[in-house]
This record gives C-alpha cells, structure tokens and sequence, in this order.
C-alpha cells in the first residue's frame, strides 16, 4: 500500500493518501520518477495532508509540484506535519 | 481518440445540446415572481430567476446581457420565455436570443400586471413546450461538444487524481478538434507562470497576464486580511491545502499537459473557434459555471475533494473525486470515483477515458448527480454596485 505521494523530485514535502499514525514507517512514490521512497511519520497526517520530507527552518520556502507553495513560519522536523500553523503564503500574505 | 457518436439535440444554428430546456428566463429581481408562476403553471418548463437585472451600467450591464442572451443560446436550450417588468430590456435579450434560430417570447408586467404577464406566458410556455418534447435527437460527434472545466472544494487529492483526469480529456478533446474552457483567475495565482506558458502565442500570453493582473489590483484593494479561510476556503484548509499557490498548482493540472489555449475570453463570452479557452471567472463555483453556461459550454467537468455539490440548471454537472473518503462518505454526489489512481492502481489514462465515458453517458440523457438532486445554482456574476 502507498501511504505517501510526491509530485516532484525537488518537492519538500509529501501528501498522506492514507490516514498516518505517528511513528509509522511509511512507503511511497515519486509521481515524476516513478520511484519508490521511504519515511517515518513524526506526527499522525491525515488523508490529504501534508508531512515534510526534511527538517525546514523559518524562512524557507517549501516546494510541491516542483514549485513554491509558501515558506515556513515555525521549525519543522522532517516527518512532521505542514499546514497553516508553520507554513503560509508568499502572494497574498 | 477515435471521435465517438453521441444522441444529441442539433440546434437551428448547428450548435449540438444535450438536453432540451425550455427556459422561463427573468430580466430582472423584481419579475421572479411571475417567472416562478409560469415554471409552476407548465410543467416542463424550467424557472431561471436571479437576484440582478436593475440599474446596472457600463461592463457590469454588458455582462449582464451576455449572461442573459448566453443563457437562452445555450444550444441545452430549445426555446425561452422572457419576462421582464418593462419591454426594452426584456425586447434586447430576446432579440439576442432569437439570432440563434429558436423559438423565443418576451413579456412585461408594467401597464398590466403579473397576472395577465403570467396568463399570456403560460400559454406561450404551454407552446414551447409541446413543440419542444417532439424534437428528437440525432446522431453528433463528441468533438461537436463544448466543454467547461472547474474545480470546487478541492484538497490535496484533486491535484493527484480528479484535476489531472479533467486534463487527460481536454488534451484528447481538444485534439480532436473539440472546444473547451477554463478559468478561475484569482485561483491561478502561484502557477499563473504555467498557464502563461501554454498559451499558443504571444499576444493570448499577454492578454492572459492583463486578466490575471486586473484580479489580483481588486483582490488587493479589497482585501482585510491575507484572505485565510476564503482562498483557501476551510473545506480546502480541512482537506490538507494550505495556500493559494497550493491551490493554484493542483488547479491548472485540469488544463493538460499538451494542449495551448487558443484565446482569452471575457466573463459569459462565446469562444469563436474550437480549442481550449481561458476565461476570466470568479473561482466560485455557482458563479464560474453559470459563465459557462452563457457562454456556450453544454458539459461541464467539475473535479472535487471534500465534496461541493453545485449543480447548473441549463448545463450538466459532472462530479468526480480522487479522496477515496468523499468517494464513499459522499457517493450520493459523485458521478466518477477516479480515487484508485492514489494507490496507482487507476492510470490518469484510465481515469480519463473513464471521464470520457461519463461524458458520452451524460451527453446522451443520463442525468448527473447534480442533476437527479436538484442543484439548480443559477448565479449572476456581477461586476460593481449599481448605480
């Protein structure tokens, strides 16, 4: 089962398409590769939720679909959850 | 893809439709009422009320008659009845109607009332109708369809599976030779370079750009925080987005990966040729495909997340979704469950022709889900206050 997926190589972060409980060794795959990657989940991720595939730092911009999506505004640790408490927009903030 | 046949409506001016309205069309807010007598009195007919159509001036009330005379000529439509409260709005949107070809009547209430308006209507509606139901339909071409395409309560799974599966059958669609749109300005913003990119040349490019341009000058100007739970919305926020751009980016893999767009159009605008078309929409759902609607479009391709239900009352709806959980929680509302790409277990081929499939289904009678239940969001999409 594919628990996580990746549209792009350069993405920072990866998308739940199953319900992940934290501590969970997870499998998944990169859409622009086709190949298999490997996580362990720090917090539980929902279906459809995002988990960083490395630790980020105030300030950087996180990357989905091989493009920016905002930055960070809280540290983040790879395996943890990224959402609108540690990440915001860059256009309309 | 081999160009399939379909059981459609041909209209008088070539146009193919897929289903046979006889619409009782109101000009303005304060005509609903007798325009929802007249829906009530003929059964068949379908009332199209709205909240518009008073003191509106300049590009709002150009849009307005687009919307109106649009809605009429949408070849889903086989006759109209218009009623307005005086006869020279209502007389100008007939009149637009009545190049097509079909059968349309205008009525006012002002020097009668809505009694003897509804009295008159009826029996016109009664007319229409009659004639309507013993049109037949005939062998057309999928690629004879006009295709419209917009996403609504997406999540992170409509830039994985539905979004993507929309842009399978535009690039075969309009490799065909068939005619398609897309918009939602505001909601390209972080992958407006994309769109940008697929434009077939340089003069579409820049009037691309000026259209985005001109959304993002209104967003800022009115804007009273960094616009969180709006874009995103909270369903798109609960479904695991997080920013616009991560909207925008999951949005534009509903436009392809092959084809360019052809030409910009304005709000309710028709396309003049076949190909895909950008419009300038809002990124409301019942507001954007009401555009359509008036533009021309007689299929609309809606790819959602967490489950938004909009109907049309003129153009079908067809919903499909990549979250397995709305697929099931919500299969009341899905037309097409394209969720098994997740697992790699559906090809976005697959789903595509499956999507295609769905289309030829609906094009030939199968009412959608939108359509079984009754979403009727019939929105005018409106510029500025009026004067």
């Amino acid at each position: 089962m594919i628990q996580f997926l990746v549209h792009d190589r350069a993405d920072t972060v990866g998308v739940a398409v199953v319900d992940i409980a934290a501590g969970t060794e997870l499998t998944g795959r990169d859409l622009s590769t086709n190949k298999p990657l490997t996580a362990k989940a720090a917090q539980d991720i929902p279906l459809g939720h995002k988990l960083a595939l490395k630790d980020l730092a105030v300030g950087d911009t996180v990357i989905k679909y091989g493009c920016e999506i905002g930055r960070i505004v809280q540290p983040v640790k790879a395996g943890q959850l990224v959402h609108v408490h540690n990440l915001k927009t860059k256009r309309w903030a | 893809m081999k160009d399939q046949t379909i059981s459609a409506y041909r209209r008088e001016n070539g146009r193919v439709g897929v289903r046979n309205h006889v619409i009782i069309l109101a000009v303005d807010d304060i005509s609903n009422a007798a325009t929802e007598a007249v829906a009530n009195n003929i059964k068949g007919t379908l009332g199209l009320p709205h909240s518009y159509g008073r003191l509106q001036f300049g590009e709002d009330l150009e849009l307005f008659f687009r919307t109106m005379i649009g809605t009429g000529s949408n070849p889903n439509v086989a006759a109209a009845v218009v009623i307005g409260i005086e006869p020279g709005w209502t007389q100008k949107i007939v009149d637009g109607i009545a190049k097509t070809g079909k059968p349309v009547a205008g009525f006012s209430i002002e020097g009668q009332g809505d009694i003897a308006c509804i009295a008159q209507a009826s029996r016109k509606a009664k007319e229409f109708v009659q004639w309507a139901t013993e049109l037949q339909r005939t062998e057309c071409k999928f690629s004879e369809l006009y295709i419209s395409a917009k996403c609504g309560e997406s999540d992170t799974t409509t830039g994985l599976a539905s979004c993507p599966a929309v842009g399978n059958v535009i690039d075969k669609h309009c490799a065909n030779g068939g005619m398609a749109s897309f918009g939602e300005t505001t909601e390209l913003t972080g992958a407006e370079h994309i769109v940008a990119a697929k434009a077939v040349n340089e003069t579409v490019r820049a009037q691309f750009q000026a259209m985005f341009d001109d959304y993002q000058k209104l967003v800022f100007g009115e804007k009273t925080n960094d616009l969180s739970e709006s874009q995103p919305t909270k369903g798109n926020i609960a479904g695991g987005l997080t920013t616009i751009e991560e909207k925008a980016l999951g949005n534009v893999e509903k436009i392809g990966k092959h084809t360019k767009f052809v030409g910009c159009l304005k709000p309710a605008e028709m396309p003049a040729d076949k190909g895909l078309w950008f419009m300038d929409t809002s990124s409301a759902a019942a507001e954007a495909v009401t555009l359509w609607a008036a533009s021309g479009a007689v299929v609309h391709l809606f790819p959602t997340g967490q489950g938004n239900v909009i109907g049309n009352p003129i153009e079908p709806v067809i919903k499909l979704s990549g979250n397995p959980k709305t697929a099931k929680l919500m299969a009341d509302h899905i037309d097409l469950d394209v969720s098994p790409v997740l697992q790699g277990e559906m090809t976005l081929d697959q789903a595509g022709d499956a999507l295609i499939e769905m289309i030829v289904r609906t094009a030939n009678g199968r009412n959608t889900a939108a359509e079984a239940l009754g979403h009727r969001e019939f929105v005018m999409t409106k510029l500025y206050r009026s004067a």
